[in-house]
């Protein structure tokens, strides 16, 4: 049998296999793998009950609530930003539509330190936004809605750009079904279309949200960054560093990294359903 | 054909235009707005000012070692994993996809602990006498960090979706190797490999986080860019931070326009 095989084997297998994984393995150990390592390796030294006694630190749970309540507002605007945005790009035909379709991808290519000096700048109390929220006793600088801001501006591609290749595919004749049978527009939305984009959109959300936790350029500027009030982890962890607390740094990242792990794992059994799903009603 | 009624159509796209116009659009209008505020003449100054003009050759320099290293990354990995079977594939795909998820300033802390003088290799470093930290290769190390997937995810899908018919035919008609990438598999793969570049160039040179950690933010030397407009912006000169900040967007929106001409040559 592996006499049978072999030759047909041989003669499928292109060049240059071991170079390129080869230098793919290399790049990833060297890169990405080794130096996730150390931060493990450090972990492992500062001990269960070191760690703990970081993490449970009053000031270091006061931002993990600043981050997940911020990431929470800025995912739950984007759930409903992206959904409308990625709804009007494929059901909609008007005027700058690809404008509109490109502009989705600014907060992708504009570096976030620039996004944070821009937002901070509009919305405090002399910037165009500001003027008009700071007299009505809306202060956006200096607060987790301000930090919320910025976490929903960096991460708005992700809802639209996941949801909108589903809606393309969805054809509008199941729509058009309900329809006919007596659905009102909202009733065929609800029971026909939303069903079909949900894990795609529940996807979304999930990387939006992870991004959101993990921000840290858009957000020192517009944060104030008082501690227990609008501290973000990351940026504990960065103040750590500058004390050389490597100990305090390291465990506030593994914290940050285990819900990136963790959310990266929700992401892609989403995704995976999403996939099914999707041949399922095409 | 659409039975739904018009009204609540264009409401709809009215609600999107608007919430885009001002969360999206005033931002990066105002960026501009503030950096031409007092003027050309200000503006340019701003711009000339040594400490800038050394941050955007900085970040120039970086990206300029980064892209063409990921871009040879992004290749040879999507060659191994789009051309070839083998066990564990798919755990490699995941592991190239993992800086994606990770935050920058993560990345950032991982190299302090690995690099710095308390780093494991510290001591190591320092009898060698080599600085990587709060210097140029600490820098680019991150950055090459988190760009890592940025080519790899663009050339991979399209490669795998071409199969290895064609380089197959390439290889029973002699030609070696290399000819087969050169005259084969680039040809089909370059506008996606000229896209990943882009959207990796526009990472490189907007990163913040990970560089702040690992730049020491020595004014004039391991400035980059983006952290020479928190300095600026640090100290109330926020006329010249939305200068330098004009300059990266400016960069941005040539990426954005790149994409949308090569989105529509990808087919």
């Amino acid at each position: 049998m592996t006499t049978a095989t072999a030759p047909i084997r041989a003669k499928r297998v292109l060049p240059g296999f071991t170079l390129s994984l080869g230098t793919t393995l290399l790049y990833l150990v060297l890169i990405v793998l080794i130096p996730i390592a150390a931060l493990i390796l450090k972990g492992a030294q500062i001990g269960p009950a070191g760690f703990w006694a970081i993490v449970s630190s009053d000031r270091a749970l006061a931002a993990f609530r600043v981050t997940l309540t911020a990431a929470a507002i800025a995912t739950a605007f984007n759930a409903v930003y992206g959904l409308l945005m990625a709804w009007v790009l494929v059901r909609h035909d008007f005027p700058g539509k690809r404008i509109l379709d490109a502009l989705m991808d600014v907060p992708f290519a504009l570096p976030t330190a620039v996004a944070g000096l821009s937002l901070t700048a509009l919305f405090s109390a002399n910037g165009w936004f500001g003027q008009v929220l700071h007299p009505m006793g809306v202060p956006v600088v200096y607060t987790v809605l301000g930090i919320a801001l910025a976490m929903a501006f960096t991460s708005i591609p992700f809802v639209v750009r996941t949801v909108q290749p589903v809606l393309e595919d969805l054809d509008p004749a199941l729509e058009q079904a309900a329809e006919t049978l007596g659905a009102t527009p909202w009733q065929s939305f609800t029971r026909v279309v939303f069903p079909a984009i949900l894990p795609a959109w529940l996807a979304g959300c999930t990387t939006a949200f992870a991004r959101s936790l993990g921000e840290f350029g858009a957000i020192v500027f517009i944060a104030g960054n008082l501690p227990g009030q609008t501290e973000i982890a990351a940026l504990l962890a960065f103040i750590r560093l500058e004390e050389f607390d490597y100990n305090g740094a390291a465990a506030i990242a593994l914290v940050l990294l285990g819900f990136a792990l963790v959310l990266l794992v929700v992401s892609n059994i989403l995704q995976s359903w999403a996939a099914r799903h999707r041949g399922a009603t095409r | 054909m659409t039975p739904r009624p018009r009204r609540s159509g264009r409401l709809l796209v009215t609600l999107a235009v608007v919430m885009t116009l001002l969360i999206v659009v005033a931002p990066l209008v105002y960026i501009f707005a503030r950096a031409f505020s007092e003027g050309w003449r200000v503006y340019a100054d701003n711009i000339l000012h040594p400490d800038t003009l050394h941050a955007i050759w900085l970040t120039s320099l970086v990206a300029l070692i980064v892209v063409p290293v990921n871009i040879a990354f992004g290749i040879a990995a999507a060659w191994a994993v789009a051309k070839h079977r083998f066990w564990g594939r798919g755990i490699l795909v995941t592991m190239i996809e993992i800086p994606f998820s990770i935050s920058p300033i993560i990345a950032g802390i991982c190299y302090l602990l690995l690099y710095g003088r308390q780093g494991l290799l510290g001591p190591w470093l320092r009898e060698v006498d080599l600085q990587v930290m709060f210097a140029l290769p600490g820098i680019v190390l991150v950055t090459m960090f988190v760009t890592a997937p940025f080519v790899a995810r663009e050339v991979l899908p399209l490669m795998q979706a071409q199969g290895t018919d064609q380089e197959q035919a390439a290889v029973t008609l002699g030609a070696s190797g290399w000819q087969v990438f050169r005259r084969v598999t680039l040809p089909n793969i370059k506008w996606a490999l000229l896209y990943g570049a882009v959207l990796c160039t526009a990472r490189a040179v907007g990163e913040f986080g990970g560089v702040s950690v690992v730049s020491g933010n020595i004014r004039g030397q391991t400035n980059t860019l983006p952290l020479h407009i928190e300095l600026l912006f640090n100290d109330l000169n926020a006329v010249g931070a939305f200068a330098a900040a004009s300059t990266l967007t400016l960069l941005a929106l040539v990426a954005l326009v790149l994409k949308a001409v090569l989105e529509g040559r990808r087919g």
